[in-house]
């Protein structure tokens, strides 16, 4: 896979440069646009930065800032989320979200909370009394003051959700090309000369969707960048899915300046996540998980859910978000040089996605009319995962579950391993099947896995002795 | 749902085989063990090392070799060992949702028993800092690569703990060629007995007490990783290409947490009475998934106890749970199994409370029943090891609504 190309690649019309949620749904787009597609993605696998790591979250933007592109984009990519999700299988958990008051101060923010929600469009907000939200969420702390309503907020599959968005885009024509990394381009007034880590290739326009390298793709491509990227680390705690019973809704706290802030959620997998946390740092690649940190999160579960104290923790992770110094997302045409940056997208991606990739094209389409549209492209669907939905192992066949914590069959890692878009790593095939990611985290599975996957992987599990 | 079992047993490890064998020895004709991985045997497949079996078949034997006789024994008891049969679901009144891979099925036994045993606690729950590349693993899945797969998963790891397990992972290190390069234990000695605990030192591979791996580096493999020294010393970076997390067992209770029946919060396997019964009648419990953790021979000799009471209760000769008694743990008490008390009118049950304390502790054990002292004894306790009261201490009580163990230093 890591070879170099034999030939330039291409003409292309669009090259994607990021293969996160951003630019799955922005090469999505453009391929049942009509456009001729390349994604490349410089990690073994997709969905390798910013998007491996999050909330899960369906988000309405009851919350955003008024008139933002972000609020837009959320509020597109919310509704065509809705509108296309069952054609790929993908799940969908209504849960409501409420945001709980636990002080005085907090209690005096919830009428504002609503106010905006109602300027955002997000009409069914409502404030809601400790009682209520009591009733809501029999489980919560009875330390609750209070609470905004907001039902439209669910949670999805968040790696299955941009998995189907790339899917399609390669199922219509699109080609991704991974473990290869953006190096240079030149622009020659028509055609974009991409040099990358394994050869040249030419598109017509380029979409920067580089995540947490967004400014530096910039710099690759123009020399110049209009933001400048500061990773926000956010870790999580996974409590095992014993906790599902004393969570059925997303609680949300009171936000403050600088972040969101803590939430805890159910996940489409049975589980119960708390985070983020909002650390800032350097470093673009590396997220690690703190101890401490983690503790605190768990405390602060505890003290939400006290019924939680009681349930042993699965798994813990961190992810990074790319802030920039904007609290916007930086969504530009550059018409001169054909390039067009979707960066800055820190926290609200999963959601906006689809509705970013609406913007990005027609930002581009005041360029570009008139593209026949493909006809009746294909709907692949993807596996579904999700606890409520109906699991390979429910079905016969399947010769052996692998991963008994989890539920994971032999066959759901054989096609995750096959198809157009195989497993690059652990993480991906993780992603795809969940096979390793419950509460033994590998003890009964991690061999098989190995053996499995032996000669798919740049980074097997296993390691060859020297006997020296 | 009409097939007729008598006992269903869910795992084929020490506890599980040795239930069913002593079910089909009493005269019970239907006994049936859900495995879900592909080979019956359960742990011992993976353990190369001795001793195993002594207890039970009077000759040292390894684990895989020890597994493969029960399995042999089993079969030759007319027990209907049945593979790849994964429990989803506990239903009450001992109803299994089961899945196959030819289908989902439901059974209806009269008895189910629990024998899932137990595994060792991940990094995740261990709450350790750093990044998560590969190469990091528990013992029961490095056994895994070793001798079921065939391959490794690193060639110079550290290791942490020094419980048994961890001297096991050391024998199967040395054995295929990997050399551990430390074994880090945060308490001041090593929790397995002497002179095991001299072992990895006579191969050369340094044990540092008082030490504790606090974060691990790498992408994608393990580099390297962070410990803590006893105080004063500060972190030290040691390199290495994996991580070897041994022991701190937990029960393998995943049905139970999902189910109507009641865990126990401190042994984290389910409650049950001196009859290995669980809160609903229809199910009993034996081996690992008890507490953790016990030598295979010793969950060979529960299961084959508790299988005898479960005939007892299929003949009607069970005491019911009217008029319990409750066994809490206070302080310097980690669990205590059994959690319940039945009113026992000729039939005794286990010999013994069985106690773990959290950490090492001097000082005086004693049983309240009731808040007055029953029973008191010097002790001085070591974590993981095992500690009995005899069960007569309480079952002599009558009318005793809740008992408390302590250890008052």
């Amino acid at each position: 896979m890591t070879e170099e190309f034999s030939a330039l690649r291409g003409p292309y019309d669009i090259a994607v440069i990021g293969g996160g949620v951003v630019g799955c749904a922005v090469a999505r787009r453009f391929t049942l646009a009509g456009a001729r597609v390349v994604l490349i993605e410089k990690a073994a696998d997709i969905l390798a930065g910013a998007s491996k790591g999050n909330s899960a979250i369906l988000h309405t933007g009851f919350d955003a800032p008024a008139g933002s592109i972000e609020l837009r984009c959320m509020k597109a990519g919310y509704a065509e989320f809705l509108e296309i999700r069952e054609r790929f299988g993908l799940p969908l958990v209504k849960t409501s979200a409420i945001v709980a008051a636990w002080n005085e101060d907090e209690l005096a923010k919830l009428d504002e909370i609503v106010a905006q929600a109602h300027v955002n469009g997000v009409a069914n907000v409502s404030r809601i009394a400790g009682g209520e939200v009591l009733a809501r969420a029999p489980h919560l702390s009875g330390a609750v003051l209070g609470g905004v309503w907001v039902p439209g907020e669910y949670i999805i599959d968040p790696w299955s959700t941009p998995l189907a968005y790339i899917h399609q885009a390669l199922a219509n024509g699109a080609e991704i090309l991974r473990e290869t990394e953006l190096l240079s381009g030149e622009f020659d007034g028509e055609h974009w000369m991409l040099s990358t880590s394994r050869g040249k290739l030419q598109a017509s326009t380029v979409v920067n969707c580089a995540g947490l390298f967004g400014d530096v793709v910039d710099q690759r491509l123009i020399g110049a960048t209009h933001f400048s990227i500061k990773p926000r680390k956010g870790q999580f705690v996974v409590f095992d899915k014993a906790a599902a019973k004393f969570l059925n809704t997303i609680i949300l706290p009171v936000p403050t300046e600088r972040t969101k802030g803590i939430v805890l959620t159910p996940t489409v997998f049975g589980n119960v996540l708390v985070g983020p946390t909002a650390e800032e740092q350097d470093d673009r690649s590396v997220a690690t998980v703190e101890h401490d940190a983690l503790e605190q999160l768990i405390a602060k579960a505890h003290a939400i859910v006290p019924a939680l104290a009681g349930v042993p923790v699965t798994a813990i992770y961190a992810g990074l978000r790319p802030a920039t110094e904007h609290k916007e997302y930086q969504i530009r045409y550059d018409v001169e040089k054909n390039l067009i940056v979707a960066g800055g997208i820190r926290s609200t991606g999963l959601t906006g996605a689809l509705g970013i990739a609406q913007y990005v094209e027609e930002l581009y389409e005041t360029r570009h009319a008139g593209r026949q549209k493909r006809q009746d492209p294909v709907w692949p669907v993807v596996p579904m995962l999700a606890e409520q939905g109906a699991r390979d192992w429910t079905r016969p066949g399947y010769d052996q579950i692998v991963c008994h914590c989890e539920l994971v069959t032999k066959r759901e890692i054989e096609a995750a391993l096959s198809g157009p878009l195989p497993a690059g790593d652990i993480g991906g095939l993780k992603r795809r099947t969940r096979a390793g990611m419950g509460r033994c985290q590998g003890f009964y599975c991690n061999a098989q896995l190995a053996e499995m996957t032996r000669g798919h992987f740049a980074a097997p599990l296993e390691v060859t002795v020297r006997h020296d | 749902m009409t097939e007729r079992i008598d006992v269903a047993i869910i795992g084929s490890g020490p506890a599980g085989i040795s239930a069913a064998l002593e079910l089909r020895k009493l005269g019970v004709r239907r006994v049936v063990i859900l495995e879900r991985e592909r080979d019956a045997g359960g742990v011992p497949r993976h353990c190369a090392h001795p001793p195993y079996g002594f207890w039970e078949f009077g000759r040292i034997m390894t684990g895989p070799a020890y597994a493969r006789r029960l399995v042999a024994l089993a079969e030759q008891a007319d027990v209907d060992i049945r593979t790849l049969n994964t429990v989803v679901n506990l239903l009450p009144g001992g109803i299994l949702d089961i899945a196959t891979p030819n289908g989902r099925a439901q059974l209806c036994p009269r008895r189910v028993l629990i024998a899932t045993g137990v595994r060792e606690t991940p990094r995740s729950a261990r709450l350790i800092s750093g990044e998560r590349p590969l190469g990091i693993l528990n013992t029961g899945a490095l056994q895994a690569y070793i001798h079921l797969h065939g391959m490794l998963p690193f060639q110079r790891p550290v290791i942490v703990g020094t419980e048994l397990v961890a001297l096991s992972a050391v024998a199967d290190c040395r054995s295929h060629g990997v050399r551990p390069v430390a074994m880090f234990e945060k308490n001041s000695r090593a929790t397995a007995r002497w002179p095991l605990n001299l072992f990895p030192r006579l191969l050369g591979i340094p044990v540092r007490y008082n030490s504790e791996v606090v974060a691990i580096k790498g992408t994608p493999r393990v580099t390297s990783v962070l410990v803590r020294g006893p105080e004063g010393e500060g972190l030290q970076e040691v390199s290495c290409d994996g991580v070897l997390l041994t022991g701190g067992f937990v029960p393998e209770a995943s049905l139970i947490r999902g189910s109507h029946l009641v865990l126990d919060p401190a042994s984290q396997g389910p409650a049950i009475d001196q009859f290995g019964r669980c809160s609903d009648p229809s199910y009993f419990a034996a081996g690992n998934v008890l507490r953790p953790v016990e030598t295979a021979g010793w969950c060979f000799r529960e299961g084959r106890r508790i299988a005898r009471y479960v005939v007892d209760d299929l003949a009607g000769a069970l005491p019911t749970g009217q008029g319990e008694g409750e066994i809490v743990c206070g302080d310097g008490v980690k669990f205590v199994v059994p959690q319940r008390l039945a009113q026992a009118v000729g039939k005794a049950g286990a010999e013994h409370l069985e106690i773990r304390v959290p950490c090492a502790i001097k000082g005086k054990l004693r049983v309240l029943a009731d808040a007055r002292v029953i029973f008191e004894k010097a002790i001085s306790a070591l974590p993981e090891r095992r500690i009995l009261i005899p069960l007569r201490v309480v079952a002599a009580q009558r009318g005793v609504r809740r008992f408390v163990v302590e250890i008052k230093p």
